[in-house]
């Protein structure tokens, strides 16, 4: 699905991935924990296409293309899916209209007709029943207003909607009580399909007892570090990221 | 002789000008006053920054320059403040300091030699207007006071400025200057000891320099009788702080032209003013904030409570210049009018220039809160407490910005006095 | 690489000013101008009646004494009033007895404007009047409106037909001293709309009028009067679009609104004369008195949407005469490469508890200037008077500025006044949001501007709406479309 190879990125002069190396095929789930500034935010970006980031050295395969030769929209289009960790506020923008031109931009991209209406509404109905959203949201500008958990909601709520190939949920538990955790948990495992792929971005393992990753990822000073089974998840909550640090330091 | 024929000449021949003072400021730039007033007469409100306040009183009033005179003791308002008085805009130096911390030079305009005035003489205000020139051509006096690098003067310098006696004009220049990291924290206050038509013309030029920091609470609070016209020129370096927190408690006519230009990125610019008027009171408030570099912050709140047949203005304008990005300017101006006869003129303005910015102003005029009222009078207290407590209550915004707390003491002693109003 | 600012800027650039085209058709043409002789000539070419040439010459004699304003936040250089021609009508002797009469060129203007008149009728039963210059040429529905006693023709045939009315309205709400373009206008004015709803009468259809410049060297001076007397209401469009020009050209209009007690008026506005090229060059002054009269219980709403123009002065305004009057403005301005506008509103409240709204939406791009300037005010008499004012800037380019003057001044203590602004920049991270759920950059900004403006979008009848949506996709997306 993705392979990351020996990826290096830098922003304002100052280098945050060194040497990133991950591969992620159909049908996993990989987690990627990691100490604040480990460079976990800045992998989403970088794979998202912001533009801020210099990708100095090293490949990104998606699906047999080059994906750092896209434009951010045509890596969406190919089915690569940000859940943003602040998702945004467009004022006077509805949620449906921001999806559903979302929608046929992708289907135009793929040489597909346009969504009719009423499948679409359908589709709406269907998919934020998933992840418990009020219906009311969908025709609320988009994110304004929402509560955090709402916001979170929206996000996977939309990712459902766009059936992503690739999803990479930045931080989506963060700011989540118990209950939202999850209702978002549930919507994740509910759309994973043999086809895709999640990468789930955490700080914390709590995530992970609802999200059960196929692999855990360490990422500390930009690069992967240390690579388990889920279990792992559950070693760095207890013991912290010391001694990632203390083995790591450079 | 030949200044006699010029001021009659720009001032319609109505205003009866004794000029026996010595004046401060150097010669080539009075000379260069003298020849703008001749070429310029007062602002009507057909000009845009005249729009709501006419100046006829006091182109009418026959002012004079006075000597100092014997005045009443006065008590301090922060007793631990380093004090300079000036009476009828001269130094008073039997009622002032004489020893000051190390780290700080202070020097009435009026004792120095002619040679290191002449030095100060090349700070020109950066902008010139009719009062700016008067100031600087009649000047009688004023202080200059001198921070060195690094240097945190702790106790509070106090500028006391005292009129006293009929259709007295006072011109003052205070020169202040903070070099690198330096901070200081200063009052100035303007009381009315006796007499009528007196015409205050106050100038401050302020340096603030690199990461220094500098607060001023300007308190004015003289008769209903009097005329006040204060401007400030404020220029600040980068990573620096200034506050002003302008207080209008009385005063017949005042005008406050507070100019910040802020020079450096990563400044910081606070604006407060709170105004208290009641009978025939006309004050105006005009700020600008000139935002010339990126990356800075300013924030202005000014609150306003007229009563009786009193009048406020305020305009306050914030320019972003191009390429000041990164910009943050936030003011808000709220009044509340206590009578039919009071009334308010605002208008804030925003001129930008800049994209990456975030700028944001308000403004509200209304009347307090009636089921607040309402509600407080159901507990008990009587309609007049009840609207002295909401009143208090929205003034005292302002005066929470205020961190020297003597101050914010007398503010509300002087309204408790005036206004028979509580604060909590 | 994205699409970036930068690319936006450069496709804005190339945005070819798409209604830039003439009409060939002859006219009947003053000599260039202005003096007693020319506005005697205007006024036999009319036929008009004694009394309003004295009022015109009157007029003259006040705009003679006046000087041009120059307050406002625009710099241009002044027009030469004695190098316009005052007077220009499409040579056709005759009016038109039906829609089959009407010049083929002139349909075709029409179809390229996107305003086919018969699809119009038919689909949206919107009666058009339509303005080549200054004479107008074509209305319809006309027997339709007769039956319920609406009045709406053109201001020549008003002042022919029903000159009591228009004596006793024209100048009621602007007069003639009350600016320099208003005196101008009122000596000068060549044509125009006029309406007239009776009293309890609600006019069943949106009335349109739609304004052209079609003649070079002409100036504009139209005069719209729309009288809604006790208790009716009315819904009146005005859409204007204007050919390519080299040189400036000058329109000043004066539009004045009436609404008797319980009375309303709705008064729409998309406004398109021509911007100027990227350069800067050309394009039209549109300098315009746009007022109304609010008597006891009556509400007037003035909406408009402004992407043209390369020079626009602009307050439409509410005299909130009487008590619960209700005074309404929503406005979105769009400026792009060297425009400039100095816009907003005056809402004087002089009744007891008057309402007004002020929603007013700023965009500029390219080296624009876009201002707000608007004046709410409270007169002494006017208890319990409230007003609420949001005015809001978008920029889109570090080259371009928004500014904001408003006045606020209160005279009495019951008055409430809110007043909020704020200037900010098209989110970088709202747009590579979009960008990551696959949206294109243009797509992307198109939503974004068009959220922005939705409060006064939704004020607009719905195929204005459209047209306006239609608008600022032009003028901010260059060649999306």
């Amino acid at each position: 699905m993705i392979s990351i190879k020996n990826l290096h990125a830098s922003i304002d002069g100052k280098e945050i991935l060194k040497g990133l190396n991950l591969e992620v095929k159909a049908g996993e789930v990989h987690a990627i924990m990691g100490p604040n500034g480990a460079g976990k935010s800045t992998l989403a970006s970088v794979l998202a296409g912001r533009e801020e980031y210099e990708i100095t050295a090293g490949e990104v395969i998606f699906d047999g293309v080059d994906l750092l030769e896209m434009s951010t929209e045509d890596r969406a289009r190919e089915g690569l899916f940000l859940a943003f960790q602040y998702p945004i506020e467009i004022p006077g923008v509805s949620n449906i209209n921001f999806l559903r031109t979302a929608m046929n931009e992708i289907r135009a991209y793929k040489k597909e007709d346009p969504i009719s209406a009423k499948e679409f509404m359908a589709l709406v109905k269907e998919k934020s029943a998933l992840v418990e959203l009020d219906a009311k949201l969908a025709s609320r500008s988009v994110n304004e207003g929402f509560s955090g958990g709402e916001k979170k909601r929206n996000e996977i709520f939309q990712m459902a909607m766009l059936e992503p190939k690739l999803a990479i949920l930045d931080e989506t538990d963060s700011g989540l009580d118990i209950d939202a955790l999850r209702i978002v948990a549930n919507g994740v495992n509910k759309l994973k399909t043999p086809n895709n792929a999640s990468i789930v971005i955490t700080h914390y393992q709590r995530l992970l007892d609802y999200i059960v990753p196929d692999f855990v990822h360490v990422l500390y000073n930009g690069r992967i570090v240390k690579s388990g089974p889920k279990e792992l998840a559950l070693e760095l909550e207890e013991k912290g990221y010391d001694w990632i640090k203390a083995e790591f330091a450079e | 002789m030949k200044e006699q024929a010029v001021i009659e000449q720009s001032f319609a021949h109505s205003i009866d000008w004794k000029l026996d003072g010595d004046f401060v400021l150097n010669e080539a730039l009075r000379a260069n006053a003298l020849t703008y007033l001749s070429e310029n007469a007062f602002p009507t409100t057909r000009t845009e920054a005249w729009k709501y306040t006419r100046v006829t009183k006091i182109k009418n009033n026959s002012l004079h320059i006075a000597s100092a005179a014997p005045i009443a003791e006065l008590a301090p308002i922060d007793a631990a403040a380093i004090s300079l008085v000036f009476v009828n805009g001269h130094f008073d130096a039997t009622r002032s300091a004489s020893d000051f911390p190390a780290g700080m030079k202070v020097i009435p305009l009026s004792q120095m030699d002619e040679a290191e005035r002449n030095v100060l003489g090349e700070i020109d205000a950066q902008k010139t207007d009719l009062f700016s020139a008067i100031n600087t051509a009649y000047a009688t006096d004023g202080v200059y006071i001198h921070v060195s690098a690094r240097v945190q003067i702790a106790p509070t310098i106090a500028i006391t400025h005292i009129t006293t006696g009929d259709h007295v004009l006072v011109n003052l220049r205070h020169i202040i200057h903070l070099e690198k990291f330096a901070e200081l924290n200063m009052i100035q206050h303007n009381t009315t000891d006796s007499g009528e038509n007196a015409f205050s013309n106050i100038i401050n030029q302020v340096y603030v320099g690199e990461n220094a920091r500098l607060t001023i609470d300007k308190l004015q609070n003289e008769s209903e009788l009097a005329f006040h016209h204060a401007t400030e020129f404020i220029n600040q370096q980068k990573d620096s702080v200034f506050t002003i927190n302008t207080i209008t408690l009385n005063g017949g006519w005042v005008r406050n032209n507070l100019n910040c230009f802020v020079n450096g990125v990563n400044c910081e610019t606070n604006l407060n003013g709170a105004y208290v008027l009641t009978g025939n009171q006309h004050v105006d408030n005009h700020t600008v904030v000139d935002h010339m570099v990126a990356h800075c912050n300013s924030n202005e709140l000014y609150k306003g409570v007229i009563d009786g047949k009193a009048t406020a203005v305020f305009n306050g304008k914030v320019f972003v210049r191009k390429d000041a990005q990164k910009i943050n300017a936030f003011q808000s101006n709220g009044n509340v009018l206590m009578s039919l006869d009071a009334s308010v003129n605002s208008k804030p303005e925003l001129e930008i220039y800049a994209d990456d910015v975030k700028c944001s102003h308000g403004s509200t005029t209304g009347q307090l809160d009636e089921e607040a009222v309402f509600y407080l009078r159901a507990r008990g207290l009587s309609e007049a407490s009840a609207r002295q407590l909401m009143v208090g209550a929205f003034i005292n915004d302002v005066f929470e910005k205020i961190e020297n707390e003597h101050v914010v003491a007398w503010i509300h002693d002087e309204i408790s006095k005036r206004f028979n109003w509580s604060f909590e | 690489m994205g699409y970036t600012e930068d690319d936006l800027a450069k496709d804005l650039e190339n945005s070819e000013y798409k209604f830039g085209f003439t009409t060939d058709i002859e006219s009947d043409k003053a000599p260039l101008g202005l003096n007693e002789s020319i506005i005697r000539f205007i006024s036999a070419k009319k036929e008009e009646p004694e009394w309003l040439l004295e009022y015109r010459l009157n007029c003259f004699k006040i705009w003679s004494e006046m000087t041009e304003p120059n307050w406002a936040h625009v710099h241009y250089e002044k027009p030469d009033f004695q190098a316009i021609s005052y007077y220009s009508a499409p040579k056709q002797s005759k009016k038109y007895e039906s829609w089959d009469d009407v010049d083929p060129e002139m349909k075709a203007t029409m179809a390229k404007l996107g305003i086919s008149m018969e699809e119009q009728q038919r689909l949206t039963g919107v009666a058009v009047d339509f303005v080549m210059d200054s004479v107008s040429v074509a209305t319809s529905f006309k027997s339709k409106l007769k039956e319920l006693g609406i009045i709406f023709c053109s201001f020549s045939e008003a002042v022919q037909e029903h000159p009591e009315l228009v004596r006793k309205y024209m100048g009621s709400v602007v007069p003639a001293t009350d600016n320099f373009y208003a005196a101008l206008n009122s000596a000068v004015f060549t044509d125009g709309s006029f309406c007239y709803i009776p009293k309890g009468v609600r006019c069943p259809m949106e009335l349109s009028t739609y304004f052209r410049i079609n003649e070079a060297n002409t100036g504009q001076f139209e005069r719209t009067l729309v009288v809604a007397d006790e208790g009716a209401y009315v819904s009146y469009l005005e859409g204007c679009t204007a050919p390519q020009r080299d040189e400036n050209q000058l329109h000043a209009a004066v539009v004045e609104l009436i609404a008797l007690d319980n009375a309303e008026i709705k008064y729409s506005t998309v406004q398109n004369w021509y911007p100027g090229d990227k350069d800067g060059v050309g394009g039209i002054y549109n300098f315009v008195t746009k007022r109304g009269i609010c008597e006891t219980n009556a509400k007037i709403s003035w909406t408009q949407v402004e992407t043209g123009s390369a020079v626009t002065w602009k307050y439409p305004s509410c005299i909130l005469k009487g008590d619960h009057s209700i005074g309404e403005f929503y406005s979105v301005a769009v400026t792009n490469n060297f425009q400039q506008a100095d816009t907003g509103t005056k809402m004087i409240h002089l009744g007891k508890n008057t309402k007004s709204t002020i929603i007013s939406k700023g965009i500029s791009a390219g080296k624009s200037q876009n201002s707000y300037r608007g004046l709410v005010q409270i007169h002494k008499n006017a208890a319990n008077a409230r007003n609420f004012s949001q005015c809001d800037s978008l920029l889109m380019t570090d080259e371009c500025g928004a500014h904001t003057f408003p006045y606020i001044e209160c005279k009495n203590p019951s008055a409430k006044i809110e007043h909020e602004a704020t200037t900010s920049k098209i989110g970088e991270d709202q747009i590579f949001y979009c960008l990551q759920r696959g949206i294109s950059e243009e797509k992307a900004i198109s939503l974004i501007v068009n959220g922005y403006c939705k409060e006064v979008l939704n004020q607009l009848p719905m195929e204005f709406a459209v047209e306006a949506q239609k608008l600022l996709s032009i003028s901010l997306e260059g060649s999306v479309g």
